[in-house]
């Protein structure tokens, strides 16, 4: 178990060490900033869940926005219309996840290559299209709020509101921590270790003897709820939920932060993640074409950065990062 | 209308539907065919023909300058494109759809910026009035039956005809032997993708008469040709013509009848039903 264990301190101390960076920034930064960092801890999970398909099993889906979306409406709609808490809304909306990820990869994966990606797109934008069609539920486009819903969640002794920042903040913190502690686990566990040789060379680990199908679809399963939980807790933290964020931009967002931070890497998507955001919300005040970023920098990634930021700082620098 | 006339009706929509669909989706399917690559950014070369063509028919006053003018305009730029991009990642699936969901952005986005985000249509070129004993319907529509199929037979003559389209199927068959052969495949990948993207342009002009030129009709334009080509089998010319066949009458039906989000609803779960039974799709190649 030697090279299983090997650089395992230095990577677990870097892990706890991102986690400790995030709760004293609450600290320190204002008012505006952490409530740019919750919401960068609440999407960067959703990036964690795409990195685990993209990055560590190499298959690339064009609609995870669908799993995005089950974890929000699940949460948001159970608390809404009945009236759940919101840690048994959460819990709810991880199963539910669970549950479409796991079919829709028993779906999806019969394809490859390209076609894996043309139906996902296809089975996510149809997703979309539904909570449009049932609008008298979901509010469609324009969404619904849950503020007046959200009942506070009990801690024993007291008992904390999901409308304070603070509250939110530090939620965000412990999602993203879950997410963030479980890629470390997978990347360093045998299954971590199938599913990338999977992403090398997928003849070879089926000629190993492994089922390739099955290691896939555990792998799109642990994808699609780590995203349903992130919407999940989306909807909970800003207690929002609207068709926009089913929509196809929302697969495309995991994907684009994900490369830019750098693919394969545990620490890439939430760096790729945290810059975008700031990018995105810097151009969007100046003009309303500002998703022209987002081709933008796709387009660059590809033709001259593909490994991504920690990628590139993984390979030229520090060896070791998971 | 009873219930047999509103079916006529719907399914009359559905085959001219279908029919300009059928074009879009063959443009994917010929530069998938030759070049084993997706380009998500076809949507955004039929909104682009729509567009091109409002702006033709809007300023120089000639719906037909804008048939011309508005495929001239998508060719260039689809073939600056395949030069300056993808031919630099070496046409690798996974980065050739990263880098077209990257165009798609940066087109729709700058048609966003320039033509603005309203929805206009033009006039159509000629008035008819095409009465069934029960409905008037648009003469212009109607012929797009007829001009639609056309179009795809001259494609299909081109490819089966014309050196250009031997040396096309060729590359598609084994591109390394083809090139042994003297085939100069660089040119052939520009010739197919600049092919592919001036039949979306085409039918982008095609239906500004009668849908609005919109700067984000393209992503509904990618979703139905997807459909159809995973139905059909990519690279199939039989099959993308049926397959879009089936997905405009299922369109046009269910819209009637329902909604235009009900008929994607269906379309989707008919795709999951060949998947399941087929997942090369109806006419795809065993692979």
């Amino acid at each position: 178990m030697y090279v299983a264990n090997k650089g395992l301190g230095k990577a677990l101390a870097l892990h706890i060490g991102v986690i400790a960076g995030f709760f004293i920034l609450q600290f320190i930064v204002p008012p505006f900033h952490a409530a740019m960092l919750t919401r960068i801890m609440v999407l960067a999970t959703y990036a964690i869940g795409y990195n685990i398909l993209l990055g560590y099993t190499g298959l690339m889906s064009l609609g995870h926005a669908m799993f995005f979306a089950t974890g929000l409406y699940a949460a948001g709609l159970s608390v809404i219309y009945y009236g759940l808490p919101p840690l048994e809304a959460l819990p709810l909306a991880i199963l539910l996840s669970a549950v479409m990820s796991a079919t829709m990869g028993a779906i999806t994966l019969r394809t490859s290559g390209v076609f894996f990606l043309i139906v996902t797109m296809i089975f996510s934008q149809v997703f979309f299209l539904t909570t449009l069609y049932f609008n008298m539920i979901t509010g469609g486009e324009e969404g619904l709020v849950l503020t007046r819903y959200l009942k506070p969640i009990s801690l024993g002794l007291f008992s904390v509101e999901l409308t304070d920042s603070v509250v939110k903040y530090n939620f965000a913190l412990i999602i993203f921590s879950i997410a963030f502690l479980f890629s470390l686990w997978l990347t360093r566990s045998p299954v971590g270790r199938v599913l990338i040789a999977i992403r090398e060379n997928d003849e070879r680990a089926e000629m190993l003897g492994y089922n390739i199908y099955k290691y896939k679809l555990l792998a799109f399963t642990m994808s699609g709820t780590i995203s349903g939980m992130a919407g999940a807790a989306y909807a909970l933290v800003f207690a929002y939920i609207g068709s926009a964020l089913a929509s196809i931009l929302y697969s495309i967002n995991p994907l684009l932060w994900t490369l830019l931070g750098g693919a394969g890497t545990t620490i890439g998507p939430i760096i790729g993640t945290g810059l975008m955001i700031y990018i995105i919300d810097f151009t969007s005040g100046i003009t309303s074409s500002y998703l022209i970023v987002v081709g933008i920098t796709l387009m660059l990634l590809v033709l001259a950065f593909p490994p991504g930021i920690v990628g590139a700082i993984k390979r030229r620098w520090i060896r070791w990062l998971p | 209308m009873s219930l047999e006339v509103t079916l006529f009706l719907g399914l009359l929509d559905g085959v001219v539907f279908g029919l300009i669909m059928a074009l879009i989706a063959l443009g994917l399917s010929i530069a998938f065919g030759v070049m084993r690559i997706v380009n998500v950014a076809h949507g955004e070369f039929y909104m682009l023909g729509a567009v091109i063509a409002w702006y033709a028919t809007t300023y120089l006053g000639n719906f037909i300058l804008g048939l011309i003018i508005a495929p001239a305009a998508v060719i260039g730029l689809a073939a600056i494109v395949e030069r300056t991009v993808l031919r630099k990642i070496n046409y690798n699936p996974e980065s050739t759809i990263v880098a077209t969901i990257g165009l798609l952005y940066i087109i729709q986005q700058l048609v966003l910026a320039i033509y603005g985000p309203y929805a206009y249509n033009v006039e159509p070129p000629f008035y008819l009035r095409v009465d069934f004993p029960w409905f008037g319907y648009s003469g212009y529509k109607l012929s797009i039956a007829f001009v639609s199929p056309l179009i795809m037979g001259l494609t299909a003559l081109f490819i089966f005809k014309t050196r250009l389209g031997l040396y096309m199927r060729a590359t598609q068959q084994d591109r390394e032997i083809a090139q042994a052969f003297g085939v100069p495949v660089g040119r052939v990948y520009m010739a197919s993708f600049a092919l592919g993207a001036a039949l979306a342009a085409i039918a982008g002009v095609l239906v500004v008469p009668f849908l609005q030129a919109y700067y984000l009709m393209g992503l509904e334009a990618l979703l139905i040709s997807f459909m159809i080509v995973i139905i059909g089998g990519l690279g199939s010319l039989k099959g993308t013509l049926v397959a879009a066949l089936i997905i405009g009458v299922i369109d046009g039906v269910v819209s009637v009848f329902f909604s235009p989000t009900l008929a994607k609803i269906v379309g989707s779960v008919l795709v999951a039903a060949v998947l399941l039974v087929r997942p090369t799709g109806l006419f795809g190649a065993e692979r």
